[in-house]
């Protein structure tokens, strides 16, 4: 199973990278709890609890943007990329390693910005987490793609947020419902539908998106 | 136009009616270019071929010109009707709104990336993400339904008599005969562009002067050419 | 603004939409009209140079 060997590695290069630059999980934590200190002010008073749920996506969504945008970074700074794509390995591995490491990454923020949201606003139920985690999948698989396009893109940084939002859109919506809703099961599913699908999508085209 | 003349009239919508009759030929043609675009794209990705790359581009392009018309006849339909130039609950406006971003991010990102085979391999992935994510998007917003707002109004499609069913096909003919003529027109002229140009590129690069009454003749350099 | 000033304004939309369309292409076309000039003339001087 040396395909899987191939993804573990690259994660765990991506891991060990942050672990010692530590630039980004840094940046990405306190940017979301600055955002969720916004959104009390932005909130007027009597707004509904159920707002606040949404807004708490609308933090994810951005923290991932902004973690996103250097998905790629360290392999765009030591011309890995081109390296990589030219190892004999399958090139959707190199996707799965990156969107693997990035999840980690996200999970990590999570591990904070969840529990600072429930102090701030309001408690999560057991369901909006595994929202979290499902639409974390999307996330990243999207996410680290669509960064790889940014890449090869003169506006880079500029142009994956316009690429991502609307691909994020069926995201925030499963979140927020399974939040939510009465009955969030349906959007949990949905959730792992858009997964399954974006994921297979992903998988299959990155070599193309990273090669000539 | 037809339309105007033969269908008769909708009880309850009056002459606003009418809007209908073009409204939805037009948001169904845009999927159909979307759909196209996305199918020219899968042969690129298949082929290597290069021409893929203009023929997708050029229906993404209509594609996202009757969104564009399906969002503006959406809103004056919404505006005669129910008095708002915006409504959310409206599936079909709000599916239109998402893809309309997604697909003006791809000429965002097609502008971006040098000419090449890198910029025709991105352009068509992204076609393809474009067709999943409709099907996707639509069930994202009638999920959305259920805590955005529940919808008050009937859905869009009034019940069509024989003669109006009559004027809704012969619309949706007419609007995507259209959109087929522009693509191929489009496509034209493309192509005749790039030719031309390597024409030019061919016949100027072998030591010749500027062509006459072009630029600002240049230097009495060096050889041009290779 | 009446029920018909509205499918006016639609028909109107859908209408110079297409007139701004078939004036770029028109645009274009003599642009490429001019071209295929130049190009001509371009290998006529070359026929004759050499």
């Amino acid at each position: 199973m040396s395909y899987f060997a191939d993804v573990a590695a690259l994660a765990r290069k991506d891991l060990r990278l942050e672990l010692r630059a530590r630039d980004t999980l840094p940046a990405m934590l306190l940017f979301v709890l600055s955002t969720l200190v916004v959104f009390h002010f932005a909130l007027p008073t009597g707004a509904d609890e159920v707002a606040a749920q949404g807004l708490l996506w609308v933090a994810l969504v951005f923290t991932a943007l902004l973690g996103l945008a250097r998905a790629w970074a360290p392999e765009r700074e030591g011309g890995a990329l081109e390296g990589l794509v030219l190892a004999p390995s399958d090139r959707s591995a190199i996707w799965l390693g990156k969107t693997a490491a990035v999840f980690v990454f996200l999970v990590l923020i999570e591990l904070v910005a969840l529990p600072a949201f429930a102090v701030f606003f309001s408690p999560i139920q057991a369901e909006g987490v595994v929202g979290v985690l499902l639409a974390n999948i999307g996330i990243c698989a999207v996410g680290t793609l669509l960064a790889a396009m940014a890449a090869a893109s003169r506006t880079r940084e500029l142009i994956l947020p316009l690429l991502f939002l609307p691909l994020a859109i069926p995201l925030v919506v499963g979140g927020v419902g399974a939040s939510v809703s009465t009955d969030p099961g349906r959007y949990l599913l949905f959730l792992g539908l858009y997964d399954a699908v974006f994921a297979i999508l992903c998988w299959a085209s990155f070599e193309y998106v990273v090669s000539e | 136009m037809l339309s105007f003349w033969v269908a008769p009239e909708d009880a309850d919508q009056g002459i606003s009616q009418r809007i209908f009759y073009f409204h939805v030929p037009i948001a169904l043609t845009a999927y159909a270019c979307f759909g196209w675009g996305a199918w020219k794209a899968l042969r690129l990705l298949w082929t290597r071929e290069e021409r893929y790359d203009l023929e997708s581009y050029v229906a993404v392009h209509q594609g996202t010109i009757f969104g564009a018309l399906t969002l503006a006849t959406g809103s004056i339909w919404a505006k005669a009707s129910w008095g708002h130039w915006w409504v959310w609950d409206s599936n079909q406006l709000v599916l239109f709104l998402v893809l309309f971003l997604f697909y003006s991010a791809y000429f965002m990102l097609r502008f971006s990336i040098e000419e090449g085979p890198r910029r025709a391999n991105v352009s068509a992935v992204y076609a393809l993400f474009g067709v999943a994510l409709i099907p996707v998007s639509f069930f994202a917003i009638r999920l959305a339904e259920d805590f955005i707002h529940p919808t008050t109004f009937t859905r869009e499609g009034p019940q069509m008599t024989g003669t109006m069913f009559f004027a809704f096909c012969v619309s949706w003919l007419a609007i995507s005969l259209v959109a087929y003529t522009l693509y191929r027109v489009e496509l034209l002229g493309k192509r005749l562009d790039g030719n031309l140009r390597e024409l030019r590129e061919a016949l100027s690069g072998v030591g010749l002067t500027e062509p006459p009454g072009a630029q600002v003749p240049a230097l009495p350099g060096p050889e041009r050419g290779s | 603004m009446s029920q018909a000033d509205y499918v006016v304004a639609a028909y109107g939309i859908v209408f110079v939409t297409l007139l701004v369309y078939v004036a770029i292409i028109a645009a274009k076309l003599s642009r490429l009209e001019r071209e295929t000039g130049e190009l001509a003339e371009l290998a006529r001087r070359r026929r004759a140079d050499g």
